[in-house]
């Protein structure tokens, strides 16, 4: 026992090839050296796994949060409107008089610009995604993905203008009733918005098909459209769907290119040429504007956010949930 | 401290096997009493199915076949066997072109089927695939109904009429002896059959194209033994209707199942006869090292 420390110091030989011998110390003794750090080793620990704990709870407690605030003005606001004309009502008109608080104008206008982008954007993002998965060469994918990421990073607002100095003029030529401000060039602009969203994760799902199922098929004597049409898309269809799901849940979320393009026009219509507003550019009008807070205007963008979280997450779910089917089905 | 001299023993190369193999108990798979297997005569008036002359096949500037000349009589099994990455999955894929799938790939040699060029630039594929179907080691039940699975090769050959389906589906079930398990439930997803019958589904598929020559990429080797002798009874049926050209790792089944077998190795066609002569008196030392099990 008073040879502690340098006699019970021995090494490991490492031989690497021929010549190169590397020597790790090692102690064969199990006891703790004594030491400050040592001996603090349990408290520090203990603070990097609360500093851990807490930047997880974070995310939790925001969302939550979140939550609460919405939830509890919305109940303010409903104090003062009944729910029955929230939902039902026709006419969207909090900020003039007479006031009238039906959100379906509102919905309209958002369901319009979700459906009409995915009307643009579904075709065109399968399309590209079967291109990508199963006929493009591996060097022409190398080359269209960061164009696709690019795209994916233009900053929405930039999508605005566009629509606005772009592809209004075109709309208003192809269709002079047209009027500046038109749900069909928001419906473009937000279609090409999703369009990365679609492609990444269809030719994802397409690529997890199995090659052994592309392979089977061909051996029955499929030609590659057969085997592209009758076996891989198929297979991958459910996940497929679902990143239509999350796509136009995005849709719905946008803000400030349909804020720009779509135009400040709460109307129950369904005609993509005119001037609509959707739940979302409604937010940004009242928050911008003079209104005072605590006022029953003020409070109708909480009932209005609490209709928009509650659309898009139930996307997301149902989107989340059938993904998550996907994966068991190769097993 | 005792296990050195152990481990030099083992080592020690044996005075009779081929220098480098480990010894180990010769063991020759045992040929089956031989009633339902044809005869090296029977084979030899065989009507010629496929002729390969003079066959190399190249990945890229890499040789994985090389020169390799079989015949592959008609009715009868063909087993090809030898250790892996011999090149026998390779040859064995050359017959209905599935390495044409794979960039790179040049065949050089003729590959004949009843007298015709294969690898012509006339050939059409999907036709050739049609006449030679094939099935792969691991199962490949489509995400879709069994029913639509069996059914895939004669919808897209144009057959659109639900009771001609219907027909099809019932007899090539039949043949791959899977009726009777799956007749109630043709509506329910292929992938709820367990292995052995989603192996007997894609032989199904196969036959539904009605094929006279069936390719079978070792179709066993992921099943358990009981799954395994159905499929083995299987091909002996299937035999009196169908070429069949099978690979195998294992030897059992070769000498079970096959009429004729090739040993291969490293590419080369070591040595190919009747299966109860090759696996009783092979002429070639590989040969005998390698289906005794020194080494494989």
């Amino acid at each position: 026992m008073t040879e502690e420390g340098s006699g019970k110091e021995q090494s490991v030989e490492m031989e690497l090839g021929e010549a190169a011998v590397i020597k790790l110390p090692r102690s064969t003794s199990l006891a703790r050296a004594d030491g400050l750090l040592v001996r603090l080793r349990p408290f520090y620990e203990g603070v990097i796994h609360f500093a851990l704990f807490i930047c997880a709870s974070i995310s939790v407690l925001v969302t939550v949060g979140i939550v609460i605030i919405l939830l509890y003005e919305s109940v303010q606001f409903f104090f003062d409107v009944s729910i029955i004309e929230f939902l039902t009502g026709t006419r969207w008109t909090p900020l003039l008089k007479p006031q009238h608080f039906g959100i379906l104008p509102l919905m309209c206008g958002t369901m319009l610009v979700a459906a009409g982008s995915a009307i643009v954007a579904v075709p065109i993002g399968l399309g590209t995604a079967i291109y990508l998965s199963e006929y493009a060469s591996p060097r022409f994918r190398d080359i269209v993905k960061p164009f696709l990421e690019i795209l994916a990073g233009i900053p929405s607002v930039v999508y605005g203008y566009l629509a606005i100095v772009t592809v209004s003029p075109i709309i208003r030529y192809l269709f002079p009733s047209a009027g500046v401000f038109n749900a069909a060039s928001a419906c473009i602009v937000v279609g090409i918005m999703i369009l990365p969203m679609i492609i990444s994760l269809s030719e994802d799902i397409l690529q997890s098909v199995p090659l052994s199922l592309r392979g089977a098929a061909f051996a029955l004597g499929a030609n590659k459209f057969e085997v592209t049409v009758r076996v891989v898309v198929p297979a991958a269809l459910s996940g497929i769907i679902a990143s239509f799901l999350l796509a136009i849940s995005r849709a719905i979320g946008e803000t400030m290119a349909v804020t720009l393009a779509a135009g400040a026009t709460p109307k129950l219509t369904l005609n993509p040429l005119e001037s609509i507003q959707t739940m979302t550019a409604y937010i940004v009008q009242v928050s911008q504007g003079d209104t005072p807070t605590g006022t029953v205007e003020y409070r109708t963008i909480f009932a209005v956010g609490l209709m928009l979280f509650i659309t898009t997450m139930v996307m997301n779910v149902i989107a989340q949930y059938i993904l998550s089917r996907v994966g068991e089905q190769y097993e | 401290m005792a296990s050195t001299p152990l481990v030099k023993k083992m080592i020690q190369p044996s005075d009779k096997a081929t220098s480098g193999f480990s010894k180990a108990p010769i063991v020759r798979p045992s040929i089956p009493s031989g009633k339902r297997m044809r005869t090296a005569d029977e084979l030899a008036q065989a009507t010629e199915k496929i002729s390969v002359r003079d066959m190399s096949f190249y990945y890229s500037e890499n040789r994985a076949l090389t020169d390799i000349s079989l015949s592959i009589p008609e009715c009868c099994v063909t087993a090809f066997i030898g250790p892996s990455g011999c090149g026998k999955s390779t040859f064995l894929r050359c017959f209905n072109r599935m390495n044409d799938m794979i960039e790179g790939t040049r065949v050089e040699g003729e590959i004949l089927l009843e007298g015709q060029e294969i690898y012509s630039s006339r050939t059409d594929i999907v036709t050739l695939r049609k006449r030679i179907g094939m099935v792969f080691q691991k199962s490949t039940p489509f995400p879709k109904s069994i029913f639509d699975n069996v059914s895939f090769g004669p919808k897209i050959a144009g057959i659109r009429k639900k009771k001609d389906l219907y027909e099809i589906v019932e007899r090539s079930l039949q043949r791959s002896a899977l009726w009777d398990e799956v007749k109630d439930r043709l509506n329910e997803s292929a992938l709820n059959l367990s292995g052995g019958q989603q192996q007997r589904l894609c032989i199904a598929r196969a036959l539904a194209n009605d094929p006279d020559i069936l390719l079978m990429d070792e179709p066993a080797s992921a099943l358990d033994p009981a799954s395994t002798a159905r499929i083995e009874d299987l091909i002996f049926e299937l035999k009196e209707q169908y070429t069949i050209v099978i690979v195998t790792h294992n030897m059992q089944q070769a000498a079970r199942v096959s009429d004729q077998a090739a040993f291969f190795y490293q590419g080369v066609l070591v040595e190919s006869g009747a299966t109860e002569a090759l696996f009783t008196n092979p002429q070639k030392q590989q040969t005998e090292d390698y289906i005794t099990g020194r080494f494989g």
